[in-house]
C-alpha cells in the first residue's frame, strides 16, 4: 500500500506547485521599492519646461504617480479612468511622460483631457530607471512623506483601484496626525 | 552568364545568412580600458531586459534595453565595481533582473533545487539498489512471475 501512496502523494504534490505556477503572471515583477522612500528625481515640467517637479511637489499628501507615454496603448486605455479619477478621487496624480515626444505628449493631454496635477518629461529614460520602470502604464502610490506605498503595473481601473489602492490611501491618511 | 557566376551567388546567399550576426545592437562606443569594456560585455550579457524576459539586454533591441545599456556603460566607464553596479540594479529592478540572481534567503530554493534533487535521486537509488541487493534471486523471480500472472 504505502508502496504506492509515496508517488500518489508525489504527483500530488508536482501538480499542486504546477498549478500554482500556472496561475501566476510571469510578467509580473514585484518593486523593491515597495515601503522605501521615492527615488530622488527633478524634471522639467510637460507645460512649463523652465520649471522642474521633483519629490518636494509630490510630499504633503498621498500621491499617485502615473508613467505614461503616447506610444503606450495600455495608456489611452487608461486615460479615461484617471479622468474620472482626477475628477472625483480626491488624490493628486503626477505623471512621468517617459521616453516620450514632449510635443506629441502635449497634444495628448490637450486633445484627451488632462488628469495631471504635473507631468515630468523625462525623454531618456533616466528617471525611469531609478523608479525601476519597465513597462508603461505604471502607477505608484506615496504617502505624504514620499514613501512607496504600492506599485501597479498595466492600466488602471476601478477594480484595482477599489481593491488595491483605496484601502492603502485610507489607511496612509488616517495614520496622519 | 559570366560574372560572378553561380558559386558566387551561392556564396552571396550564404553570407547574407551570416549578416545579422555582425549586426551590433549595442551603439555603445568601446571602453579604452579592455578590462573595463570585458566588464562591460559581461554585465550587459548577465542582466535581463525586463519587458523582454528572455533576453538579456546584450541581445534586445527594446529601448528599455537600450537605455540599460547607456546605464550600464556610463557606470563602467565612472570606474564603478561589478557589486557596486549589480547593486544598482538589484535597488531598482530586483532579483529578477540578473540571470543568476545572488543567493539569499528568497533565492536559496532556486540555487539548492537541484543540489536536492540529486541528493534525493540518489538516496532513491541508493535504497532501490541495496533492496534488490538483498533480495534472494528466487524470490525475486517468483515475485516476477507473480505480478506477470497478475495476482
Amino acid at each position: 500500500m504505502t508502496r504506492y501512496l509515496l508517488p500518489v502523494v508525489a504527483l500530488a504534490l508536482l501538480v499542486l506547485v504546477l498549478l500554482v505556477g500556472l496561475n501566476r503572471n510571469p510578467g509580473y515583477v514585484p518593486s523593491p521599492l515597495l515601503g522605501k522612500p521615492a527615488p530622488v528625481f527633478s524634471l522639467p515640467r510637460l507645460d512649463d519646461p523652465g520649471r522642474t517637479l521633483s519629490n518636494a511637489d509630490l510630499a504633503g499628501d498621498v500621491a499617485l504617480v502615473n508613467v505614461w507615454a503616447t506610444w503606450c496603448s495600455g495608456c489611452r486605455q487608461e486615460h479615461g479612468y484617471l479622468l474620472e479619477l482626477a475628477r472625483s478621487a480626491g488624490v493628486r496624480i503626477f505623471g512621468l511622460n517617459w521616453k516620450d515626444d514632449p510635443e506629441l505628449a502635449r497634444r495628448w493631454l490637450a486633445t484627451l483631457g488632462n488628469p495631471y496635477a504635473a507631468v515630468g518629461v523625462d525623454e531618456d529614460g533616466r528617471v525611469a530607471i531609478d523608479w525601476g520602470v519597465y513597462g508603461a502604464p505604471e502607477t505608484f502610490l506615496l504617502d505624504a512623506g514620499g514613501k512607496v506605498l504600492y506599485k501597479h503595473i498595466a492600466p488602471l481601473d476601478a477594480q484595482t483601484w477599489q481593491a488595491e489602492f483605496l484601502p492603502r490611501i485610507q489607511a496612509a491618511r488616517g495614520q496622519l496626525p | 552568364m559570366s560574372g560572378i557566376g553561380r558559386r558566387g551567388w551561392l556564396a552571396c546567399c550564404l553570407l547574407a545568412f551570416l549578416l545579422p550576426s555582425a549586426w551590433a545592437i549595442d551603439p555603445e562606443p568601446l571602453i579604452d580600458d579592455p578590462a573595463r569594456q570585458e566588464l562591460y560585455e559581461r554585465l550587459t550579457h548577465e542582466v535581463r531586459c525586463l519587458v523582454c524576459q528572455n533576453q538579456t539586454v546584450a541581445d534586445s533591441t527594446a529601448p528599455l534595453a537600450a537605455d540599460l545599456r547607456r546605464e550600464l556603460h556610463a557606470l563602467v566607464v565612472a570606474g564603478r565595481s561589478e557589486d557596486e553596479i549589480k547593486t544598482f540594479l538589484l535597488d531598482r529592478y530586483g532579483d529578477f533582473v540578473l540571470y543568476k540572481p545572488r543567493f539569499q534567503g528568497t533565492t536559496a530554493i532556486l540555487w539548492l533545487a537541484p543540489l536536492l534533487l540529486l541528493l534525493g535521486g540518489a538516496l532513491v537509488m541508493a535504497l532501490v539498489v541495496r533492496r534488490r541487493a538483498t533480495l534472494p534471486s528466487d524470490e525475486d523471480a517468483d515475485e516476477n512471475t507473480s505480478t506477470a500472472a497478475g495476482s
